[in-house]
């Protein structure tokens, strides 16, 4: 059962706490994941057709599959950006809600950072996830995010001057520092170099040790090797298969997961 | 021609002078048209803003609006506002007429619809590139109006630029609600307009160069501004 959120309204600043972490306000595990019968559509076109799916367990589920899948509005759906016809997604029980958003995060494939410094950017998610003033701790606290994401040194720096791998680093930095239980990413390396795509992963199997739940998206299927604990392969708007990472890359169940795996062409 | 060169000798005189009653009137023109901006910033921002990120009925007849309103007849307006403050009328009784304060009123109500149709379009445009972002944070649409108007605010000054120009440019409405009254409510373009019917070059062209260097001083300051900003990726 759910604790119950309470916010307690400050008449004196001295009676408010400097801080309260997430953690505090909600302990309970989102997990387990639970699709039945999402479909997705556009006007009459079917872009998703029918999910039903599982997720129990921890770890980095990577959703695998090639363009135009719909991976991307898969995970849209998931986080709650967009809205299927009807209710098909719960977490931990609940149907998906903003509280239960709140306590996920959604990093882009092309970054979008605020029109201010890389340090304003963490600020803007510390002082409306984790803090209620900007006080030493709250300083602290960012500069500990920034030291992570080894962007410390560029924290005045306007943060759309970074290079395209500090962007994505600082967007994930962003995501993490917002202290969520689930973090949604959808390809947030598809345009990056070897050396940034392992600092981001990197990060990720860190974020995963913490005990924080990964849906990875990707087509590249070396990344969902080394990330995955369980693929979810979707093909032409369907889920074509759910299935532990081993039996995914070693049998896989379907002619569609075969042939992408084999790099053949698939329509 | 001479009646020319001797007018801009006497304006520039005037102005390296600092004659008094010229720098009353440009006093009062700034002051007045600051204000009107003051007040039409107030309104239109957020306006602009909740046009451009708020869905809800009658959205696009406002927008629509907005943009009609960005040519309203500024003499229309001075009437209107004229009809509403003069002694017969609803707020008659708090004797605004011809004062700097009825033509304020004036200007902002002329330049409201350009900030806010102005602002409509640059939160747009800004709203589209943030919109997931924010909602993934679960942002509460007040906090987005202010990141997006915050984020925006060196496109923005070029807005409160082009309501400024306008406001310090107008004579129509300021002359029907403020009565180009000496030392009370004589600004720098209803004092060119009686200088020039007075056949008084020297004062009406004195003003007419300022009013120009003012126009030219405070764009050349937001272009540089805005330039700079541009290369540091803030804008």
């Amino acid at each position: 059962m759910r604790r119950p959120i309470f916010y307690v309204v400050a008449l004196n600043d001295q009676l408010m706490p400097e801080f309260m972490l997430k953690s505090e306000r909600q302990s309970s595990s989102l997990l387990p994941l639970v699709v039945q019968n999402l479909s997705f559509r556009v006007g009459e076109k079917l872009l998703l057709d029918n999910i039903n799916t599982t997720v129990s367990s921890t770890g980095v589920s990577v959703v695998l599959g090639a363009n135009g899948a719909g991976k991307s509005l898969f995970v849209r759906l998931l986080h709650g950006l967009l809205k299927s016809e009807q209710p098909a997604i719960q977490w931990n029980g609940q149907m998906l809600d903003l509280a239960i958003r709140k306590r996920q995060a959604l990093v882009f494939q092309k970054p979008v950072l605020l029109r201010r410094s890389v340090a304003a950017n963490i600020d803007f998610v510390l002082t409306r996830f984790i803090f209620r003033r900007k006080t030493a701790h709250f300083i602290q606290q960012r500069n500990a995010v920034l030291h992570e994401a080894g962007l410390f040194d560029q924290r005045n720096q306007p943060a759309r001057l970074l290079s395209g791998g500090e962007q994505q680093r600082l967007a994930l930095a962003r995501a993490l520092a917002t202290e969520p239980e689930v973090l949604i990413l959808d390809e947030p390396t598809a345009s990056l170099d070897a050396a940034t795509t392992f600092q981001i992963e990197t990060r990720l199997e860190q974020a995963r040790d913490k005990g924080i739940k990964i849906f990875l998206v990707t087509h590249d299927i070396a990344q969902a090797r080394r990330l995955a604990d369980d693929v979810m392969f979707m093909h032409g708007g369907r889920l074509i298969g759910h299935s532990t990472s081993n039996e995914f890359f070693n049998h896989p169940s379907s002619e569609q997961a075969k042939a992408y795996l084999e790099g053949r062409l698939l329509f | 021609m001479q009646d020319f060169s001797s007018a801009f000798s006497l304006a520039f005189s005037l102005i390296f002078n600092a004659d008094a009653d010229l720098m009353e009137i440009i006093g009062l023109s700034l002051s007045v048209s600051f204000s009107a901006v003051f007040v039409a910033v107030i309104i239109g921002f957020p306006l602009g803003a909740v046009t451009a990120v708020v869905r809800f009925p009658g959205r696009q007849v406002l927008a629509v609006i907005l943009n009609a309103l960005m040519g309203l007849p500024p003499v229309v307006v001075g009437l209107l506002v004229y009809l509403v403050i003069s002694r017969a009328g609803p707020l008659g009784w708090m004797n605004l007429l011809y004062s700097p304060t009825a033509m304020i009123i004036a200007q902002s109500i002329l330049i409201t619809p350009i900030i806010a149709a102005l602002t409509r379009q640059v939160i747009e445009d800004l709203h589209k590139e943030y919109d997931e972002q924010l909602r993934s944070f679960c942002v509460p649409i007040s906090c987005v109006v202010v990141t997006l108007i915050w984020d925006a605010r060196y496109s923005l000054l070029t807005v409160v630029l082009a309501g400024f120009g306008r406001a310090i440019a107008e004579v129509g409405a300021v002359i029907v609600v403020g009565g180009n009254i000496d030392h009370l409510t004589r600004v720098m373009t209803t004092a060119i307009a009686l200088e020039t019917s007075k056949g008084d070059l020297a004062l009406a062209l004195a003003l007419g160069i300022i009013l120009l260097v003012l126009a030219l001083s405070i764009n050349a300051a937001a272009y540089i501004l805005r330039g700079s900003a541009q290369r540091s990726a803030y804008a």
